[in-house]
């Protein structure tokens, strides 16, 4: 093999790969969605959208760094809307740059204001509650607030997934907007203290715990519960959510703890008249419906009824501190599930 | 060391090239591919001064990070240890004697390299759970009622980590190592047998010593692959330090300081190789020749065959076998899914990429290590060897330093273009599939060009003086002299890179373009929401997909090395 031919076959190759790569370019469709919600979560929606309006809609689902792909992508981005889940994920778009307002439209009107941002730049479309996970058989309570969740009666008994994921962030963020910076600290040492184990898995290893008998409760988002009882291919799951009960916490305002999804409009939208249907028609009722009953959350355009299966988890008095508040705790909520090593696992 | 590595030198090397400029053309290519290859760390460096040191570390250093060094130092060690160890005793067992099963477990312990390390971790834990077939027997053959009646290791812990990290990495070091016994392990053992060392002994003193490199180098490649994981280590709940990585950046918006922490990391790395490099200087072993007349195995009496079977059957039952009864189980209800024709395209989609990267990975690698054996240039040598870095670092924090330059250059082409023709190509690279190619070249270079380093290790300089004695240009020295004792080598740097690239999910997901499944995405989706058993399906086709070039090519490679 001569240089050149080595040469030429790396270079045939190059645009062999090129050449079959290409179709992906084609970024054609109506509205493109850049979303880290999973696909089957969003597609019953997307297809309700385009039978009512014909417009066709592509996704890429992406996970971390989806802010930083639009940012780099800058004035060339397809790019027309961002669909996330977690208050912090639709924070950090806002603060990259890549979103821009929306004024003026149905949307902003649906929407209640505490679940918009502030300037506009994203809106809330479906609340879940981080809520109580507590064993039927071990735990009498049937009211709980968040506060209590450290006091030394549950010694041993709470399991969570790890104080650094985004769900348990937002939630330390909402504590500190309610009580402070310190009542804060303190309270996850308290809860640290009072972990059976060291925090691993996600929220539904955690019913699974309880089923288990590692823990008594467990903190969680509410859809997972409603997965796990309709998990017709896994029916052990039911079994895990049959060993639990739904317990809302509350603040002291008497509300638990909402998060959302959420969608934004890209700041450099191709198709910024089609995006902004598709953020009118998600705020409707009809898709309000479709999309909060696809994944067992709760709608945010008020007096749609949920599914019966959500009102079995009990009444959810969404809390009404602003959002935007919450994710500018963030940072501090990171740095104090280090400072007090909360993934550690208990201390004392 | 022995005689026979003391016998190949003198070093008789070409200090001069006899047709000066020959060589050139190879520098360049060499150079340019090198380029290419490092550009996504120096995009990092970039990200990484560009703010200056980040309050991060005060925070870090204050809080997680002296506990998170300890995590991740105790759990290279024990990967480094465990791989080490199973990965050399079964190429020297499978190469060395013979016993019942050998043929079977010398391809079939590279089967748990197609198991991605978050999938391992998550079946291993299902299998040993409270709820699993392991405790639910213990419970009805005991009669316990309750997890709290009895004790179980819990494997959701430091030393659980090390078992299932190293039970899918330890194929890396099996494989080249085995591939050292085989060429020429087996005539130096002969030689050291017939001057009176039983086998044990030839081992300690001829076969350890000579498979040195290829330890270093397989270990070094489940090392970074410990160091870049995320998804096992968080599902177990082990907090290394690139669990800070991705808490700096997306908890604390902080990605200069998450970026600075990712290469504080690889600097600890590269000290390391380093350091064993080093260490081994003075020592080259190379082959003077394929030895076919070998005096065969050493056949095992029936206890110790046994035992030698077990030792090679444990680790193919954690890497592969849990992991493949736990998905075929939840595959089993799950039969539906195998119509699903978005399955069968994300299948097609992951054998493309997967196909494209091996291909382009090897031929470039091939192409700088020749580059770097024929010209001797430090600064290339440098330079390639800054290029296989990529893969210690977080996958995703890898894919941002890929995404911000291609999209630069898709913008700019695109202005320039736009401004002087009127064309719009819009996003050419980052748009496409290509990005994903251009991904796992990057990721998975250090495959590449570690198994064509090694490969070009074991050829004397000897072939080359000879060749070019006779008045052949490095071009058709390659051709007629190098590239067929190449080719085990070449073999094995596709496979790697092509299992790696089927399991790749970072960076697929980060860059891809719309609508655009892989495999690896695939389980992504419904693993990202706690909903893993839905993803057995494509998990399984992953681990089939990696089996069947691994089938393949360790076949192939056997019968050349025989």
């Amino acid at each position: 093999m001569s240089f050149k031919t080595t040469a030429s076959a790396f270079t045939l190759s190059i645009a062999a790969v090129s050449a079959a790569m290409t179709p992906g370019i084609a970024s054609a469709a109506d509205v493109n969605i850049y979303t880290s919600r999973q696909p089957e979560l969003i597609q019953p929606v997307l297809d309700a959208f385009t039978e009512e309006t014909g417009l066709s809609t592509a996704t890429i689902f992406i996970d971390k760094g989806l802010e930083q792909r639009v940012s780099a992508e800058g004035a060339n981005s397809p790019a027309d809307v961002i669909m996330t889940v977690d208050i912090g994920r639709l924070d950090a778009a806002k603060q990259e740059g890549v979103t821009q307002a929306v004024t003026g439209e149905t949307i902003n009107e649906t929407i209640p204001a505490e679940f918009q941002d502030a300037d506009n730049q994203w809106f809330g479309l479906t609340a879940r509650g981080r809520v109580v996970y507590a064993s039927k058989d071990r735990v009498d309570v049937d009211a709980l607030t968040y506060k209590e969740l450290a006091s030394p009666e549950w010694k041993g008994r709470i399991c969570t997934r790890s104080g650094q994921h985004q769900y348990n962030i937002a939630l330390i963020a909402a504590y500190i907007e309610h009580y402070g910076e310190d009542a804060a600290r303190e309270w996850v040492t308290g809860l640290r203290d009072n972990l059976a184990r060291r925090p691993e898995g996600g929220d539904r290893d955690q019913a699974k715990a309880i089923f288990a008998g590692e823990c008594d409760i467990a903190i969680g988002n509410t859809y997972y519960v409603g997965q796990m009882m309709t998990n017709e291919k896994e029916p052990e799951q039911k079994e895990w959510a049959e060993a639990i009960k739904v317990i809302m916490p509350t603040f002291d305002n008497g509300k638990t703890h909402a998060n959302i999804s959420g969608i934004a409009l890209a700041k450099n939208a191709p198709n910024k008249e089609n995006a902004i249907k598709l953020m009118n028609f998600l705020s409707s009722e009809e898709a309000q419906k479709i999309y909060a009953d696809a994944n067992y959350e709760y709608p945010l355009e008020p007096g749609i009824e949920t599914s019966d299966l959500v009102q079995g988890f009990g009444e959810f008095n969404k809390d009404d501190i602003s959002l935007s508040a919450i994710a500018s705790h963030r940072d501090a909520a990171s740095r104090i599930v280090d400072e007090v090593a909360y993934d550690s696992g208990p201390q004392s | 060391m022995s005689a026979h590595a003391s016998l190949l030198k003198p070093d008789l090397r070409i200090r001069r090239r006899p047709r000066p400029g020959v060589g050139k053309r190879w520098l360049v290519m060499a150079t340019l591919i090198a380029l290419v290859t490092v550009m996504p760390v120096v995009s990092l460096i970039v990200i990484a001064v560009s703010s200056g040191a980040s309050e991060s570390w005060a925070h870090l250093l204050s809080t997680v990070l002296p506990e998170a060094t300890r995590v991740t130092i105790l759990l290279m060690l024990g990967v480094a240890l465990v791989t080490g160890i199973v990965g050399v005793v079964t190429a020297w067992l499978t190469a060395s004697f013979d016993f019942p099963g050998r043929r079977l477990f010398s391809w079939a312990l590279v089967l748990p390299l197609a198991v991605p390390t978050y999938i391992a971790a998550y079946c291993v834990t299902e299998f040993l759970h409270f709820t699993g077939p392991v405790q639910t027997a213990i419970r009805q053959g005991f009669g316990y009622a309750s997890g709290r009646d009895y004790w179980f290791p819990d494997v959701r812990s430091l030393p659980g980590a090390v078992i299932i990290l190293s039970s899918v990495l330890y194929p890396y070091v099996f494989l080249t190592v085995r591939l050292v016994f085989l060429m020429q392990g087996r005539k130096a053992a002969d030689v050291a047998r017939t001057l009176g060392s039983g086998p044990g002994m030839a081992f300690v003193r001829v076969l350890l010593p000579m498979a040195r490199p290829a330890i270093a180098v397989g270990v070094a490649l489940a090392l970074m692959e410990t160091i870049n994981d995320i998804g096992a280590v968080e599902f177990l709940g082990v907090r290394t330090l690139t669990f800070s990585v991705y808490s700096t950046w997306l908890n604390r918006g902080d990605l200069a300081g998450a970026t600075q922490l990712a290469l504080a990391m690889l600097v600890v790395i590269v000290g390391l190789v380093l350091l064993e490099r080093a260490a081994r200087r003075d020592q080259r072993y190379t082959l003077s020749r394929d030895d076919r007349a070998s005096v065969g195995r050493h056949p095992l009496k029936a206890g110790y065959g046994l035992l030698a079977g077990l030792a090679c059957a444990l680790p193919i039952a954690f890497g592969f076998g849990i992991p493949a009864y736990i998905l075929g189980d939840y595959a089993f209800r799950r039969l539906d899914q195998f119509t699903d024709a978005a399955l069968w395209s994300a299948l097609g989609n992951t054998g493309l990429v997967a196909g494209a990267a091996g291909l382009l990975t090897v031929l470039a690698a091939f192409m700088t290590s020749y580059g770097v054996r024929l010209t001797r240039s430090p600064t290339l040598l440098a330079l390639v060897r800054l290029g296989t870095l990529g893969y210690a670092i977080p996958g995703t924090v890898l894919a941002i330093g890929i995404l911000i330059p291609l999209a630069a250059f898709d913008n700019a082409l695109d202005a320039v273009l736009r401004n002087n023709f009127g064309i719009s190509t819009g996003l050419l690279l980052s748009g496409s599939g290509a990005a994903i190619v251009y991904a796992c070249f990057v990721r998975f270079m250090a495959m590449g060009y570690g198994a064509m380093e090694s490969g070009f290790a074991k050829l004397s300089p000897h072939l080359d003086h000879a060749s070019r004695t006779l008045g052949h240009g490095p071009g058709r020295t390659l051709r007629t002299v190098l590239l067929p004792l190449m080719s085990p080598a070449l073999l094995t740097g596709f496979m790697l890179v092509f299992v790696d690239s089927v399991k790749e999910l970072s960076a697929t997901i980060l860059l891809r373009p719309f609508d655009f499944e892989t495999l690896a995405t695939f389980v992504y989706a419904s693993a990202s929401r706690s909903a893993f058993e839905d993803a057995a399906v494509a998990a399984l086709l992953i681990v089939a997909t990696g089996i069947l070039p691994v089938l393949v090519l360790t076949r192939t490679i056997l019968k050349q090395a025989r």
